[in-house]
């Protein structure tokens, strides 16, 4: 109140150069004191407090459940907190509703995406300031060129603004999301994971976009499980803890921000591999050949013959699947799965021809597949039902006599697979949808090791999952492996391809178009070869 | 305003090469179809059973239908028009109301009971009944809204609710519409009863323009998002259910009219007729997608399958059956109009 950061307004632009856009630390945009916020029995938030300056890029970090999300829901006016205050420029205010915070100039980008499917781009895009007439009547006419307008500002020419939002790549729609925010300049921007769909073309455009409305004295801040992106564009880091600060921080290295947010430390992120199997030694455990990869062709491709693909899988081996977002990764592990199958595609599980026509072929002939949709709103978990069903789902005809489920073996095995996959739940009773993401991805991959699948289809299940989770998922598919299980692993992180696989297949249209082993494994190595092509022409 | 893009260089879709040709997009009109398919489909069926009823018509009785035929049809279809309209309303937030039948029947018997009189009397007594059925739906909206409950079960309460306060309303079918009533309403002679249909039209296509149709359509998508957009879903429900009630009474005024009695039974079908109407105009049930115009059409579709099978001569004891059946074929036709579309992409 006393100091009034706007009212001079011009006077500091005058003086120093503007480049860094920071003209003065010291007055904060926002700021949540002792914010603390419960859902039931769960204290999400315990007295948490930050803070973030005008013209600064504040990255908020910690593991899923350390109360980041809460807190940006509690900024934006999305939730009310149970105790603590709100101050924006120094002033308390309370936030009636999200549309409150947005005419107080906070924008907020949810982790959830909130596009309306069944509207237009355009329509999502503007909605609550559409192009009216004198009567006050939307000009639905006019919807379309005014998005276009707004979006080829913001250098996004190529969504379409009278598509409907169901339309568009998950991509598409996160940057709609962030364009519909900025387009309103917020003075205040609070970006909940807004990477996690993005590819490195897009992340780019959104810290080039950030930087902009940093220059222009906006507070922004951000949260990301990408180390490497928060130490590219965060001014300032605070790390937060079981729902509180643990500290801000201008300058801070990745293994001492792990240690912070875990409480304890991590010594290396990714763990040894075990030995790569010797070649030929046994059948692979998965053969495959022929196969063609539907759909997923990029628009504009003069080709038209189809692509084959084939590889092999031997037990004890991570292979990695690499490779730019859409060219057929998705496509090619449910294809394996069955879901659909795919085309003339020759497959082999321990040199025996297999045919998988439908998933129940796929768990029946010993693979199994941990898959996670783009959308984590639906994960292939019944997520209301506790985790000893969603574990034993598979296997209830071997867990049952005569059509009753011996609940005692159920629960010793079910007790067996969380103590050893380390799956964070205070029972078996406890509904999926209530677990942390990284968790619900443990019950998947626990769910085929209870169906004794020796061969793990493993889809991005490190997306959007905290670092210390992370290291638990990746000591848990370097033991899988250690055991003698057949790993095939797709992840949009490169360095995570790079460190965890014994060999990586980078997918480019359908085909493979690199093979890298050690020593030419290198993240780099494998972004090239997913480029190459782009590069090239 | 329009200012050329500063230094912003343009996002590439990934998987696109850097310099190559720009990513092309579909025409405007696939758009237009795409969204509107529902739509457009009811009137390809409602131009159908037009063309098979004039057929069989001009077959039956060597002439083309006139001015008769036309009027009394567009008066039959008056009331479930109205009460789809309001239906579609509910259907859109992702909602359903069975209470339609208990509101036609209560603002029905009102009518019949209250409406005689000078023509000052006849229009606040229309205005008090349009506010009953207002009144109705505030009741479910409420609930709906505030309850957070299931839409079904709330209004299946109060569709009991409502048909027991017509009954004890009027417990006899009788009461009296003046006929000068009958005559600004549903004319006899003349189709003028099309004019509350291009009016119901017009006022669809400035709810859609307006910020309460953007909250309906919100509302229904994704009631979340909605919230998080700074919709408030809440009040946009009690609204549409309001708003709906106001429609059901104008239907049971209309169906007074047309019948010049009154009876606390004869609305009972309009709960399930107003889904039939909606469905087959194309408006999701699962909220969000739809036009109070398809379900108009809807409206004119059931009551041209009913003249089909007058004058086709089928036993009017097999009438449901066939109804039923001309629905369960334009739900799959619709259905499977719909996937080619999305296939076709």
């Amino acid at each position: 109140m006393s100091a009034s950061p706007d009212a001079p307004g011009g006077p500091q632009q005058a003086a120093g150069p503007p480049a860094t856009g920071s003209d003065d630390p010291t007055v904060t945009a926002i700021a949540g004191r002792g914010l603390s916020k419960a859902f039931g029995g769960v204290q999400a938030l315990r007295a948490a407090s930050f803070a973030a300056c005008a013209g600064e890029v504040h990255a908020l970090v910690g593991e899923n459940g350390a109360g980041k999300s809460t807190f940006i829901k509690l900024l934006g006016g999305r939730l009310q907190p149970d105790s603590g205050t709100i101050l924006l420029e120094d002033r308390r205010i309370r936030l009636s509703g999200p549309a409150d915070a947005t005419s107080r100039g906070i924008g907020t980008v949810f982790q959830e995406l909130t596009l309306l499917p069944w509207m237009s781009v355009a329509e999502n895009l503007l909605i609550g300031r559409e192009p009216r007439s004198s009567l006050g009547l939307i000009r639905r006419s006019n919807l379309a060129s005014e998005a276009e307008e707004l979006l080829a500002r913001f250098g996004i020419t190529h969504i379409d603004p009278r598509a409907l939002a169901a339309e568009v790549s998950l991509a598409e729609r996160q940057i709609i999301e962030i364009a519909r925010v900025i387009i309103r300049a917020p003075r205040i921007l609070l970006l909940d994971e807004p990477t996690s769909s993005l590819v490195e073309r897009e992340v780019a455009w959104l810290f080039s976009r950030i930087r902009e409305l940093r220059a222009a004295g906006t507070a922004i801040v951000f949260t990301s499980h990408r180390w490497n992106e928060i130490t590219s564009i965060a001014d300032r880091i605070t790390i937060f803890r079981n729902g509180a600060e643990v500290g801000t921080f201008t300058g801070i290295d990745e293994t001492e921000a792990i240690t912070l947010m875990t409480g304890r430390r991590v010594d290396a992120l990714y763990p040894a591999l075990p030995p790569a199997p010797a070649a030929a030694s046994r059948p692979p455990a998965l053969d495959l050949a022929h196969a063609i990869l539907p759909g997923s062709r990029p628009a504009g491709s003069a080709e038209r013959a189809p692509a084959e693909l084939g590889f092999s899988l031997a037990p004890g081996e991570i292979l990695g699947i690499g490779g730019l977002a859409g060219e057929g990764h998705r496509e090619l592990f449910l294809g394996l799965f069955g879901a659909p199958p795919l085309r003339r595609a020759v497959i082999r599980i321990d040199g025996r021809p297999a045919r998988i026509a439908h998933p129940s072929d796929a768990i029946h002939a010993g693979l199994g597949i941990a898959l996670v949709p783009e959308d984590r709103k639906s994960e292939g978990l019944l997520l209301p039902l506790p985790v000893r069903d969603n574990l034993t789902l598979p296997i209830l005809s071997r867990l049952s006599f005569g059509g009753v489920i011996r609940s005692g073996a159920e629960r010793r095995m079910t007790r067996d697979i969380i103590g050893s996959l380390g799956i964070r739940t205070p029972s078996a009773a406890q509904p999926v949808g209530a677990l942390s993401g990284g968790n619900q991805q443990k019950v998947l991959v626990g769910r085929w090791l209870l169906a004794q699948s020796r061969i793990l289809l493993l889809y991005d299940v490190t997306r959007g999952v905290d670092v210390a989770t992370k290291h638990e998922l990746y000591e848990l598919m370097t033991r899988l492996a250690g055991e003698g299980r057949a790993v095939l692993f797709y992840s949009s992180d490169t360095e995570e391809l790079a460190h965890l696989c014994h060999r990586v297949l980078v997918l480019r249209r359908g085909r493979i178009a690199a093979s890298l082993a050690p020593p030419a494994l290198t993240a780099e190595a494998i972004v090239a070869a997913a480029m190459r092509e782009t590069l090239a022409v | 305003m329009n200012s050329v893009p500063r230094e912003t260089p343009a996002l590439l879709p990934s998987g696109v090469p850097e310099d190559g040709p720009a990513p092309r997009r579909r025409p405007i009109a696939v758009h237009l179809i795409g969204q509107n398919i529902g739509l457009i489909l009811a009137l390809a069926i409602l131009g159908l059973s037009l063309i098979i009823f004039v057929g069989l018509f001009a077959f039956e009785q060597h002439r083309l239908p006139g001015n008769f035929e036309v009027t009394s049809s567009v008066n039959n279809t008056m009331p479930l028009a109205l009460a789809a309209c309001g239906q579609t309303l509910v259907v859109l937030t992702r909602g359903i109301d069975l209470s339609v039948g208990g509101v036609v029947d209560l603002t029905n018997a009102l009518a019949a009971i209250f409406l005689a009189g000078s023509v000052l009397h006849m229009i606040i007594v229309s205005v008090l009944i349009l506010l009953v059925g207002a009144a109705a739906g505030l009741v479910n909206g409420l609930v709906v809204g505030l309850g957070r409950l299931q839409p079904i079960v709330v209004t299946l309460a109060t569709l009991s609710i409502f048909q027991g306060l017509a009954i004890r309303a009027l417990p006899q079918p009788g009461g009296v519409v003046p006929t000068g009533y009958t005559a600004v309403l549903v004319n006899p002679n003349v189709p003028t009863a099309l004019l509350f249909v291009v009016l119901a039209v017009l006022g669809w296509m400035a709810l859609r323009r307006s910020r309460l149709g953007v909250a309906i359509f919100a509302v229904g998508n994704d009631e979340q998002s909605a919230v998080a957009l700074g919709i408030r879903a809440v009040r946009t429900k009690i609204i549409a259910y309001t708003l709906a009630g106001t429609l059901y009474a104008a239907a049971g005024l209309f169906l007074a009219a047309n019948a010049t009695s009154g009876d606390a039974t004869t609305g009972d079908v309009y709960t399930l007729t107003s889904i039939v109407a909606v469905v087959l105009g194309g408006v999701s049930l699962f909220g969000g997608r739809g036009s109070a115009v398809g379900a108009i059409c809807g409206a004119f579709i059931t009551t041209m399958i009913v003249n089909i099978l007058f004058y086709a001569h089928i036993n009017p004891l097999y009438q449901s059956f066939y109804e039923g059946l001309f629905l369960v074929i334009a739900v799959v036709l619709g259905s499977a109009v719909g996937s080619f579309a999305r296939r076709g992409r």
